[in-house]
């Protein structure tokens, strides 16, 4: 149905052409899901854009023939490939909310499409939108035909992007992470109704992500895509369970899985024994009813509805839940950014939710209290380098000043792996993972004991979030850290945490030890959210030898992979 | 009933903080004129006054009774519509700006309409094709606009199109002297000619009004035309564009109805801060073209210190953009579905 032979894509930079795209071929039968799957920068998005003829200026097809159904798609004329896109060949896109134009009414922006492709006159076009909404099972369509893109969850956008590409019925649909930044339900929701539409319609499809796990589970056949490059293709079974490639391996070990330990995530050439960590018994952090209520414009909201749990010295506690469950505001209010509105948050026995939040900067107790932040990127000051944002706490809290403070970042940055020679470079500069470690640097400088850790590696690649959390496992034993580690990916919790504390709309409704949460859930909640996780192939003979292994080793060594 | 229309509850809450900002605009404009150096009773007395009858004014005019007293009058007096009376044309105030109010805002708009209908579709069109030679004509305009001051665009327009082309009437004012004014309707001589269905007058107006025009079109033009390109440029980058690509829509609907809706709010928000500079800078294009609007008679009314005057002047500016301000928020509450719940 589609093929591709020697696709080359490049680009036109100021530093000089780029090669996105270097001579990919492969094929996309009737009725078949590929999943594209590949890092960021690995060429996946761009060789779709390529195929529908949608780069971003710049970017030129340098080589190669894509053949839609006997159509040459590179050769065609702009006016046949615009009846081609939406109409042929669709697309789904990432980040729902932003892939919608946020000033016209959802249904208009279906009708566009319907219209554009003779699929619907002026009288007709309402009525065929709705219909379309019904598709991608939208309740009461009709009432949502009128709502604006902010006036929905990002769930709901996605569906409403779903139905303008399937509005009129295409051959193929190519999903470009079509649910990072999804929730874990939602997820799993839209996916399944993408591969039950798909089905039902006799559709093809090309699924592009960066979680293999997710890619396994969906897609009939796979190809790994590193540097523009294809690397492997096959089964998602056999590459799960023998990738040839490097890569793939590197890939299928990075992504995390049930019955994985943190360091087999790993190569296995670099995989140090796991430390040994005995959190001990003593509290550390002790939350007692919690209350935080927004003022609302409906009334007050209740964003954390009397929570009370406790984090001991040296574990690592994880609290998990969906966007809006009120993670993210008992957080700050632990980290004192945020003024709790009623409860007590017992730190080494003092109550510091009774100091106001605006005040706790210059409480003596700030750098005991670290936070890392969720996106590296934004979190550091882009006109900073690397050595001035690890520096800032030192000076202010610190009172550091010239060599000692020298001293003491080169220091910090030995401990979380970061090169020397990166220190006087700015974020821009530096790639992912080089700043989530700068960020863990900032946070770790001025010894802290309890680190918050909000979805540290959610914007990581997988390979990138096993060395960042290999470190963070390392950093606690060595440092005697307690972690709140706040994350909706329930596999990465369950590596990184002994304790498992799950919320849902401001409550706890479930915690515990983190195995027996994770393989025997009691709320119903806390089991959706396991059975919505995408669950890659098993190696469940090659785990076992592994773990059994992995126990066998206890003394600590402190030698990173990085 | 109003919570069921939220865009029209926060159309009206916006109209209604409208309300403080004018009776502060009230206040200030009271307090500003009593902190002016000098006497008004003397001025308003005459130059061959003597203390007795400067005295016997002050207490005519009530400027012997305290503060409080004289603003409660001032506001009714306002509400009369009573401005005072002018020292040097010796009229109202209230008539003399209603005389001049027009001229000025049919130069501004005309020079606005003027300016977005050029700039607007030269910004769009250098984000679309950037680097090609409408970019450049842009860049040109733009740097042109900004760096050549009012008074020298209209001093070089005249110099080309009246002294050597001689296709502009003589640069005086209004209306050329062998046509008669239309009658006053809404003081726009343009459109009271063209109620009065008298075109001959209308094209004579428009003749007399092109060079001023098109002076301060020239000024206004720059920031209008960057930020349409700037605008347009964050626009055409969006995802959602890329979604309506995929989808097959038209380069028309895609740059229209997708990108250019979106890019426009920047647009009239540069579009109101254009129209208040474009007020100030009218000044100057009024004394070169000799044009009778509300800048020169301010400038005239201070120079001679007629505070009556200068005082309504103020005022009235303060009121137009206080309307302007709001007109433009209105605006964004018409482009934007987004404002309506935010602006709580």
């Amino acid at each position: 149905m589609l093929s591709v032979k020697d696709l080359s894509v490049m680009f036109q930079t100021r530093r000089g052409a780029v090669d996105a795209v270097r001579g990919v071929s492969f094929e996309v039968a009737k009725g078949e899901i590929l999943g594209i799957v590949g890092e960021s920068g690995s060429g996946k998005s761009v060789t779709s854009y390529a195929l529908m003829r949608i780069l971003d200026a710049g970017g030129t097809i340098k080589a190669g023939e894509v053949n839609y159904s006997g159509i040459d798609l590179r050769r065609a004329a702009e006016r046949d490939i615009r009846d081609i896109r939406g109409r042929e060949i669709s697309m789904i896109f990432q980040n729902p909310r932003a892939a919608l134009n946020p000033i016209r009414k959802v249904g208009h922006q279906i009708e566009d499409v319907l219209r554009q492709h003779a699929r619907a006159t002026r009288y007709d076009a309402r009525d065929k939108a709705i219909a379309a909404m019904e598709a991608v099972k939208i309740k009461d369509a009709a009432d949502r035909y009128n709502a604006y893109p902010f006036e929905l969850s990002g769930g709901m956008c996605q569906r409403i992007v779903c139905a303008i590409a399937l509005a009129c019925d295409p051959r193929l649909l190519i999903a470009d992470e079509p649910t990072t930044g999804l929730d874990i339900t939602t997820q799993k929701a839209v996916m399944d109704l993408v591969r039950d539409l798909i089905r039902a319609r006799d559709m093809s499809s090309i699924l592009i992500t960066h979680d293999l796990g997710l890619a396994a589970q969906y897609c009939d056949r796979l190809i790994v895509m590193k540097d523009g490059l294809i690397v492997e293709k096959g089964d998602p079974v056999q590459i799960f369970s023998q990738p040839t490639h490097p890569y793939s391996r590197k890939l299928v070990d990075a992504t995390p899985r049930s019955g994985a330990s943190v360091r087999d995530l790993l190569p296995a050439e670099n995989r140090a024994p796991a430390p040994r960590i005995l959190p001990s018994g003593q509290p550390l952090v002790e939350v007692r009813d919690l209350v935080k209520t927004y003022a609302g414009k409906a009334g007050p909201v209740q964003a954390v509805k009397g929570i009370s749990f406790t984090v001991n010295k040296g574990q690592c506690v994880g609290l998990v839940g969906e966007s809006g469950c009120g993670k993210s505001t008992t957080s700050e209010m632990l980290v004192r950014l945020l003024d709790a509105t009623s409860g007590q948050i017992v730190f080494d026995g003092q109550d510091i939710a009774k100091t106001p939040a605006r005040g706790f900067a210059k409480d003596p107790r700030r750098a005991d209290i670290q936070m890392v932040f969720q996106d590296a990127t934004d979190s550091l000051n882009p006109r900073h380098s690397a050595r001035q944002a690890i520096a800032e706490p030192l000076r202010r809290l610190g009172r550091m000043r010239g060599s000692t403070l020298g001293t003491r970042i080169e220091e910090l940055a030995g401990l979380v792996g970061l090169p020397l020679s990166l220190l006087d470079r700015f974020p821009h500069q530096l790639s992912g993972g080089q700043k989530a470690r700068v960020g863990i640097a900032r946070a770790v400088a001025l010894d802290p004991k309890f680190l918050i850790l909000d979805e540290p590696t959610a914007a990581l690649d997988v390979s990138i979030q096993a060395v960042v959390l290999n470190l963070l496992v390392d950093l606690r034993a060595k440092l005697g850290l307690s972690y709140l580690f706040v994350s909706h990916d329930l596999h990465v919790v369950r590596l990184l945490c002994d304790h498992v504390i799950v919320m849902k709309n401001g409550e706890i409704v479930e915690e515990g030890p983190a195995a027996l949460v994770m393989s025997q859930p009691q709320n119903p909640y806390t089991k959706s959210l396991i059975a919505a996780a995408p669950k890659p192939p098993e190696r469940a003979a090659v785990i076992d030898q592994l773990e059994t292994t992995d126990a066998q080793h206890s003394a600590f060594h402190d030698q990173r992979a990085s | 009933m109003l919570a069921a229309f939220p865009r029209l509850r926060a159309i009206l809450l916006r109209v209604a903080q409208a309300i403080p900002v004018v009776i502060g605009v009230v206040v200030i404009s009271f307090l500003l004129t009593r902190a002016l150096p000098g006497d008004p009773a003397v001025y308003f007395a005459g130059v061959a006054a003597d203390e007795a009858s400067i005295e016997e004014t002050r207490v005519a005019m009530g400027l012997d009774r305290p503060l409080p007293v004289q603003f409660v009058h001032y506001v009714g007096d306002l509400m009369r519509g009573d401005l005072g009376q002018s020292l040097s044309s010796g009229r109202p105030v209230a008539t003399d700006l209603a005389n001049r109010l027009p001229a000025s805002l049919e130069l501004t708009l005309t020079a606005l309409i003027l300016a977005v209908v050029i700039a607007v579709p030269l910004g769009v069109l250098a984000a679309t094709r950037p680097g090609t030679w409408v970019d450049h004509l842009c860049r040109v305009v733009v740097t042109a606009g900004v760096s050549l001051p009012t008074f020298f665009t209209g001093i070089l327009l005249i110099y080309i199109f009246y002294y050597i082309l001689g296709i502009a009437p003589s640069p005086l004012g209004r209306l050329d002297f062998i046509y008669l004014s239309p009658d006053h309707v809404t003081g726009f001589y343009l459109i009271d000619a063209a109620l009065m269905g008298d075109w001959e007058t209308w094209r004579g107006a428009a003749k007399q009004l092109i060079l001023p025009a098109a002076t301060l079109a020239l000024f206004t033009l720059a920031p209008i035309a960057r930020m349409t390109r700037a605008a347009m440029l964050t626009a055409l980058s969006s995802d959602f564009i890329r979604t309506a690509r995929a989808a097959g829509l038209s380069n028309r609907a895609v740059l229209y109805r997708y990108a250019f809706r979106n890019a426009l709010l920047p647009v009239v928000t540069t579009l109101g801060m254009v129209f208040s500079f474009a007020l100030g800078a009218n000044v100057l294009v009024e004394k070169v073209f000799a044009w009778p609007g509300i800048g020169s008679y301010a400038v005239e009314a201070l120079v001679v210190s007629d505070y009556a005057a200068v005082q309504g002047f103020v005022l009235a500016m303060a009121l137009l953009f206080v309307a302007l301000n709001l007109v433009i928020d209105l605006l964004y509450t018409a482009i934007d579905p987004r404002i309506g719940f935010d602006a709580q």
